[in-house]
């Protein structure tokens, strides 16, 4: 028991690592002026993507079940933590504790989201309740582009129709401007709170996972029926998996608002593409695997930028790349191979006793 | 003594179709109850009347006294009703000490911030659901298996592991569909002294369904026939295995 405890610590522990280690890396080569600004400017956008890709397979890996609204509860947290910053801009000057305050507000909002759309559609299964989220991610996504928010000296004033209806007196300034999103956002997203916030949702995941609560939520994965008959509450393990989902999510949303001048919700950032994109990066990291996820949303979003030198065969590039993932992890014979020839790394993991064990057990069943 | 468990003409239809019908059951504390009857007779769906999978049109169940009739799966577990299934249904994923600690879900608890942040009573409660997941292992002879995949189990041990589960959500009343289903004589065999253990060391109440008849002549204390949905026979177990209707039903000649 308490070996199997450090095997699961220990392997978190690698983990974290790896993310400290990438951070120190990267620090050292800025310093020493080794890095294109080009890589430097995708440093966020990588911690972006892992939190996306870890806060995903919370749903997909461990409850098991298909969502491709992810994107939609960043644009959530993108836009509210956006609009807070923006609100609070002259009134809180400290940027940390400001970046900090709007990284609780996009969260929550994230989290109530995740509620409100999860009750009704956590009724669904696989195909279904991936289409039902897909259409909940649209439904965010234009929903934003129709919202206009000002304020001035009276107070805030809302619209949906166009900037003129907001009635503003002279000395008004608009915040949410509809389908130009909001502008002049703080740039407080930095690649140390980024890191930082890699850990955090890594935390979060890998803990739940290894809890009470996560046990029943991959109890009500691997069967639901029994998970009911032991008196597991269905319902409300499978809303708080997806309600912690989205607001990590939410916290990936306020990094990326917070990364760029201009937020603006359009397709290839918040659309379906880009939830997809999240899934891809979970499935070929290994669904259920959180330290693939990491891997995978920093390999494939590395990849198309340090291709771009080779232009025309850059997509080539990157889809044999994806194939090449794809077989390595899932194909039957690539599964085979590496229990062969890569043993001694997963019996270095194993602690002793527990290899043992399992040995008996095999044995037994012969 | 009061009955443990009183079912009171329990009735269900499938469309067109009476599956159970005016059913009665009476079940004393710590008596060991056999269900028994042909493919199709209706005995699995007495199971899902009783623990909450179907809602009955008609009659009672009483546990120890309360109605539980029409209740939810969960609540009637807590009430105090536990069941294994005919296909087997473990967490396969998780190993096996995992799947009792799923089943003792309900009573260790702290909540999901004291798990995330790893406080001290997530330690002291995962310990306790250790120790006690760990005890119930070794009643079934699984301790050595405790850390591997429930799916990695030979089928005897599965058995033993859904009971395990189970026994762990502290019923008063253990359902049991085919436990000897898929098994060696050998295997029924050990099975049979399992059951008899579990009734007198926890002092359990079991209601099995079973085709084995070794089995059933050899633990049970009562038995219940059904046939097409309708109770055949019911009484001591002896009784019941000579009575010329379930020879002719059910036993054959």
């Amino acid at each position: 028991m308490l070996k199997n405890m450090k095997k699961t610590t220990k392997s978190n522990l690698i983990t974290y690592g790896m993310v400290i280690a990438a951070f120190i890396i990267v620090q050292i080569l800025t310093a020493t002026g080794n890095i294109s600004s080009l890589l430097e400017g995708l440093m966020v956008p990588l911690c972006i993507y892992s939190i996306l890709a870890v806060s995903l397979n919370l749903v997909v890996g461990f409850l098991g079940e298909l969502s491709l609204g992810h994107a939609g509860f960043m644009c959530v947290g993108a836009f509210t933590s956006a609009f807070f910053s923006k609100c609070v801009q002259d009134t809180i000057t400290v940027a940390p504790l400001r970046f900090f305050l709007a990284l609780l507000v996009g969260a929550a909002a994230a989290a109530v989201f995740g509620i409100i759309i999860g009750i009704p559609v956590l009724r669904l299964k696989g195909d279904y309740l991936a289409i039902v989220t897909l259409a909940f991610g649209e439904i965010i996504k234009n929903l934003v582009n129709v919202v206009w928010i000002g304020r001035d000296s009276n107070g805030f004033h809302f619209s949906m129709k166009d900037v003129m209806s907001l009635n503003m007196e002279t000395d008004g300034q608009v915040i949410v401007n509809g389908p130009q999103g909001i502008t002049g956002t703080p740039q407080d997203a930095t690649f140390l709170a980024g890191i930082l916030l890699v850990l955090v949702t890594l935390f979060i995941v890998t803990n739940l996972v290894h809890s009470r609560d996560g046990r029943a939520i991959m109890a009500i994965r691997d069967n639901r029926i029994a998970a009911e008959s032991v008196g597991i509450n269905v319902t409300k393990y499978k809303l708080m998996a997806f309600t912690i989902s989205a607001a990590l999510a939410g916290l990936a949303g306020v990094l990326y608002a917070h990364n760029l001048s201009t937020l603006t919700a359009t397709t290839n950032n918040f659309g379906y593409n880009q939830s997809i994109m999240i899934l891809v990066f979970v499935v070929l990291g290994g669904i259920g695997n959180i330290r693939g996820s990491v891997i995978a949303a920093v390999v494939l979003t590395l990849l198309p930028e340090l291709l771009r030198g080779l232009s025309d065969y850059r997509m080539l590039i990157y889809a044999i790349v994806l194939i090449v993932m794809m077989l390595f992890n899932w194909a039957p014979k690539s599964i085979e191979w590496r229990e062969k020839h890569l043993a001694f790394l997963k019996k270095k993991k194993n602690s002793p006793s527990a290899a043992s064990a399992g040995a008996d057990g095999r044995k037994e069943a012969r | 003594m009061a009955a443990l468990l009183d079912v009171k003409n329990l009735g269900i239809s499938f469309g067109g179709l009476r599956a159970v019908d005016s059913f009665d059951l009476s079940i004393q504390k710590e008596q060991l109850y056999g269900l028994i009857g042909p493919n199709g007779a209706g005995k699995t769906t007495v199971f899902n009347l009783l623990t909450g999978v179907y809602k009955p049109d008609t009659g009672k169940v009483i546990l120890d006294g309360t109605d539980i009739t029409g209740k939810k799966i969960i609540e009637i577990n807590r009430d105090g009703i536990a069941r294994t299934f005919q296909n087997i249904r473990l967490f396969k994923e998780l190993t096996v000490l995992e799947n009792v600690k799923v089943g003792l879900h309900n009573h260790h608890s702290y909540s999901t911030i004291e798990g995330i942040l790893r406080l001290p009573r997530y330690r002291k409660v995962e310990r306790e659901m250790d120790e006690k997941g760990m005890e119930l292992l070794k009643v079934f002879g699984l301790e050595n298996e405790a850390q591997v995949k429930a799916s990695n189990l030979p089928y005897g041990k599965q058995r033993k592991l859904e009971i395990a589960r189970a026994l762990a959500t502290d019923p008063r009343l253990l359902l049991l569909d085919e436990p000897a289903a898929g098994m060696n004589p050998n295997e029924t065999g050990e099975l049979m002294d399992t059951i008899r253990f579990v009734r007198d060391e926890f002092h359990m109440t079991i209601l099995l369904i079973e085709h084995d008849m070794k089995l059933v002549s050899g633990i049970c204390e009562e038995l219940t026939v059904l046939n097409f949905g309708q109770i055949l026979a019911q009484g001591s177990t002896s009784q019941v295995l000579n009575d010329p209707k379930v020879i002719t039903a059910y036993l054959g000649e």
